[in-house]
């Protein structure tokens, strides 16, 4: 075998951890947790083994993302603090092995979640990934500040995927839940990108504080919190669950409308004063596990 | 330094190969039941 040149870390064979890390895998326990609730509310469950094959096939699919994301992104990443040690930026893999792990997994875990469960599954798996790679990723992120709110939807198919993966077809439920993490997405990225906003204007991505303000973002992150709300309590009243989860989620939506005020009433430019902004980013992560759990308890307690 | 480099790579590599054989294994054992599953035979 040639000397290889040990200057260049990329050079060598890249570890099996990096290639755990291309996949995002704290964004991807959001993704699997949102996808097996979908497929946990259904009416009749799966066997278990094609429900596992599903959930499975939610998870490949976004470590995909991820990987296709900093593969597109290395660059960028490279200059901010928050990703400069990923793989591709840190230089202990190759871009071309990140975009051969990238397709690969996305192709696979389309190709077995239409053959353990059914081709809708599949082609809604698909879609998620292209939308957020190429409408995401390549297209809205490098080039407008709405790049959230329509990238967005990327991250909302898992319930519905779960549920359709689970029974063949779509219904209003799996729709409302795609509303749901549609429409908290902005919110939630917008608290961070407000107080990292110096390493999105460093890297160049027009997020709403670096283009717009901070004020506006902060208006911004209370308008789509007020219809986020109504969507997360919608499922009650329309007879698609119990008191049980409508209470919950009228109580977890009111704190978050709470925290987003308070982020409203913030002044502060620097990220030292931006406490509100850090307490509803943590909780928006709270949030949807919270009201996801209490929507599989609902629909499994027997009153 | 070459013997270093070959080492590294030999690790990497000997990792790498056993990662992959324990997906391949794990991907056997979940044909295996969905399979079973697909054929009416629920678990």
């Amino acid at each position: 075998m040639p000397a290889m040149d040990m200057t260049n870390p990329a050079a060598l064979p890249a570890d099996w951890r990096d290639f755990l890390a291309l996949t995002k895998p704290r964004v991807m326990s959001l993704v699997v947790f949102t996808g097996l609730c979908g497929l946990l509310i259904v009416p009749q469950l799966p066997p278990l083994a094609l429900g596992f094959t599903a959930i499975l096939c939610i998870a490949l699919g976004a470590g995909a993302c991820g990987a296709l994301n900093q593969w597109y992104e290395a660059d960028i990443d490279a200059k901010m603090r928050r990703t400069a040690k990923r793989p591709l930026p840190g230089g202990r893999m190759d871009r071309q092995s990140a975009l051969h792990f990238g397709v690969g997994l996305g192709a696979f875990s389309v190709l077995l979640m239409g053959l353990a469960t059914n081709w809708l599954a599949a082609a809604l798996l698909a879609a998620s990934i292209l939308f957020y790679v190429f409408i995401y990723t390549v297209w809205l992120k490098p080039r407008t500040p709405q790049n959230i709110v329509i990238g967005g939807a990327a991250g909302a198919f898992p319930p519905l995927i779960g549920w359709v993966a689970a029974t063949g077809q779509f219904a209003t439920l799996p729709v409302l839940l795609f509303a749901i993490i549609f429409l908290w997405t902005p919110p939630h990225f917008w608290a961070l990108s407000l107080f990292v906003r110096s390493d999105y204007a460093a890297a160049g991505i027009p997020m709403l504080p670096v283009v717009a303000g901070a004020e506006t973002t902060r208006r911004q992150i209370f308008i789509y919190s007020l219809p986020m709300a109504a969507s997360a309590v919608a499922p009650w009243p329309l007879g698609l669950t119990g008191p049980i989860y409508g209470a919950c989620a009228a109580i977890l939506s009111f704190v978050f409308l709470v925290l987003a005020a308070r982020v409203l009433a913030n002044r502060s430019l620097d990220p030292i004063g931006m406490a509100p902004e850090r307490h509803l980013f943590a909780y928006s992560v709270f949030y949807l596990f919270a009201l996801f759990t209490v929507l599989v308890v609902d629909r499994w307690l027997p009153w | 330094m070459v013997r270093d480099e070959d080492e590294i790579i030999r690790k990497r590599q000997r990792e790498r190969a056993r990662v992959m054989a324990l997906l391949l294994g794990a991907f056997v054992i979940l044909l295996f039941f969905i399979t079973l599953a697909k054929t009416g035979m629920n678990w």
